[in-house]
């Protein structure tokens, strides 16, 4: 802490410079922060996937049904503990740029699937007694003001009902919700309960879109998957089962591989960085021969002064990144009510932060090195007279 | 009066390139303790270079400097640093303030190898302002000061350890005959009442006079015994 004013002095002593380098920074470290959020929300699904949880999808296609009656067969699969379904209803409320998903389900086995799904005692039990009944994610009940207790008409993208009308109406009974924020991304969703929508459909009665199986023991997941597939071999329809995070991580490829991307982008960003910032420490300390070589003077060892540049080049780091990391983190709220909640809640998590430490440690390590070993090497009667 | 420094046949030898220039020809000196010398000379007689090498801020090529019954020359490059914050305080002929500090933060620079507690330094540094007539500059930038005054504040800065010896080069160089005596009579007053002893160098006849002593350098070899001035 001593040597913090004589830091803070070095790294100001040229304040247009310290703060335009100080903004590239700042720019650099919440672009990192957002672009992590973006991709943190992407893989959510992923990293909420549950290692005891697999997924049997038709085999060449997810969007392929498969009938309802394969449940009762995959329990019997030694290793399941349990099965439920679920099927894509997709659905639009009140206009075309209000979609969301909306998944028929049965109630208590889905519910019973998800235990990270948080909801009251009462709500789950009128969700699976209520045929109409229907529970909404709390992100997309605030955002439409929906409450408990209220018709919720939607419209199916691809499920008319028998008269035709692709025009639905459910009872809202429930609201949905998750205490990890990674997981809450998941629940920006609607679920029905599948008695009323498979008596009432025009089409594909007996049918679900998937199956999610819970097993006991997750190394056993390759086996048990293989033994499911194996039950519908040669069958109209064949299933494929994988792991939860397999699918997820597939699932999201099929948009594009937002980890990829995300970090070429940032890779392009903090090279930038590294030469922009690098420059200007070396710069900065090209400058100041002579004040090192008056601290040499005075009695400041070799080290110590090769340890004060580093540290000039650390202060900056820390303090463009937290700059940099904040503005991100203030971004959040703005961003997730632009997004009116169709796209999962982004959000700068603990890993995310230590990310962008190592990350300011590296760079600061980066450009701090060059300049610092010069001043270690610096002698005073040469710096004193020119040389 | 006891020695404090005593050099004996040093040598300085520079290789700039493949050239060999031999600076210092086998110098003999005695400091006495308290003493106020005036190191003089002809540009290139090698002044500069024996102040450094008492100021212990180069090594010498040959020969011994005891300072205070310490080999100096033999010295690690760390424990010569540290001989330097505990031992000599240094003044330049441009200053050598660091800019972007106030004046109080730069006569502080030498305490913050002690272990002395942010209150005590700011103490200290606030007497050595005192001392040379600047306790109500503390709070300038050097670029806020006149010739006179910022070269007051190095002079501050070099005091405020206590070291025992002061080691100044051109301390009038860049000051007008007004401001030079001030100066001067700043360094004459350390030496005096404080028992600072002082090696300056000059080649300014009148800041000699300053001086208790005066020798004389000429190629790299002392020209006679130092002599009053």
């Amino acid at each position: 802490m001593r040597y913090l004013p004589l830091l803070w002095a070095g790294l100001f002593r040229k304040k247009a410079r310290t703060i335009l380098t100080l903004l590239s920074l700042v720019v650099a470290f919440a672009l990192f922060g957002l672009l992590q959020a973006v991709e943190v929300a992407f893989e959510s699904g992923a990293d909420a996937a549950d290692a005891k949880r697999l997924l049997t999808t038709a085999r060449y296609s997810i969007i392929e049904p498969l009938p309802m009656a394969y449940q009762r067969r995959i329990e019997q699969v030694p290793g399941v503990v349990g099965v439920a379904y679920a099927d894509w209803f997709g659905a639009k409320y009140q206009n075309e740029s209000n979609a969301f998903p909306v998944f028929a389900v049965d109630p208590t086995g889905y519910l019973d699937m998800y235990p990270e799904f948080t909801i009251a005692r009462a709500q789950r039990d009128a969700f699976a007694k209520t045929r109409t009944g229907a529970i909404a994610g709390k992100r997309l009940a605030d955002r439409f003001g929906w409450h408990v207790g209220q018709k919720l008409p939607i419209s199916s993208e691809i499920h008319p009902k028998t008269d035709g009308s692709l025009n639905w109406e459910f009872d809202l009974v429930g609201i949905l919700d998750a205490d990890d924020p990674a997981v809450r991304g998941n629940t920006d969703m609607v679920l029905i309960n599948v008695a009323y929508f498979d008596e009432a459909r025009q089409s594909g009665r007996g049918k679900t879109g998937w199956y999610i199986v819970r097993i006991e023991d997750s190394t056993q997941a390759r086996s048990i998957s293989t033994s499911i597939d194996t039950l519908f071999m040669n069958s109209p329809d064949e299933t494929k089962t994988q792991p939860e995070k397999e699918f997820a991580i597939g699932f999201a490829k099929q948009i594009g591989d937002i980890g990829a991307l995300v970090t070429r982008i940032l890779i392009a960003v903090f090279f930038t960085i590294l030469i922009l910032t690098g420059n200007t420490m070396a710069q900065s300390i090209r400058e100041r021969i002579p004040e090192l070589a008056i601290l040499k003077t005075l009695g400041f060892s070799d080290g110590k002064v090769t340890a004060l540049v580093l540290a000039e080049a650390i202060l900056l780091l820390i303090l463009g990144g937290a700059l940099g990391m904040g503005a991100a983190v203030a971004a959040m709220p703005a961003l997730n009510g632009s997004t009116g909640g169709r796209f999962p809640p982004l959000f700068v998590g603990p890993e995310t932060w230590l990310l962008a430490t190592a990350i300011a440690a590296i760079v600061a390590l980066i450009i701090g090195l060059p300049p610092a070993l010069r001043a270690n090497r610096l002698k005073i009667v040469d710096a004193l007279s020119g040389h | 009066m006891t020695v404090l420094v005593e050099i004996r046949g040093v040598t300085k030898v520079y290789q700039r390139g493949r050239e060999r220039i031999e600076v210092l020809h086998g110098v003999d000196l005695d400091i006495p303790s308290g003493d106020f010398l005036a190191l003089m000379g002809p540009s290139g007689s090698g002044k500069t270079t024996l102040l450094n090498l008492i100021g212990g801020l180069d090594t010498p090529t040959g020969g011994s400097i005891v300072v205070q019954d310490r080999r100096i020359d033999r010295l690690s490059g760390g424990e010569l640093a540290a001989w330097r914050a505990a031992h000599v305080g240094f003044v330049f002929q441009f200053y050598n303030l660091l800019p972007a500090l106030s004046a109080q933060r730069n006569v502080e620079l030498p305490l913050l190898l002690t272990d002395l507690p942010a209150a005590e330094r700011r103490r200290r540094a606030r007497i050595a302002l005192t001392l040379v007539g600047l306790e109500d500059r503390a709070r300038h930038r050097p670029r806020e000061l006149s010739g006179g005054q910022e070269q007051r504040v190095a002079i501050a800065r070099a005091i405020v350890s206590d070291p025992t010896l002061l080691v100044c080069d051109e301390p009038t160089g860049d000051l007008d005959r007004a401001t030079a005596d001030e100066v001067l009579r700043l360094l004459q007053m350390l030496n005096r009442e404080h028992g600072k002893t002082v090696v300056m160098v000059t080649h300014d006849p009148k800041a000699a006079e300053y001086a208790r002593r005066r020798v004389h350098l000429d190629k790299g070899v002392m020209t006679g015994e130092p002599v009053a001035s």
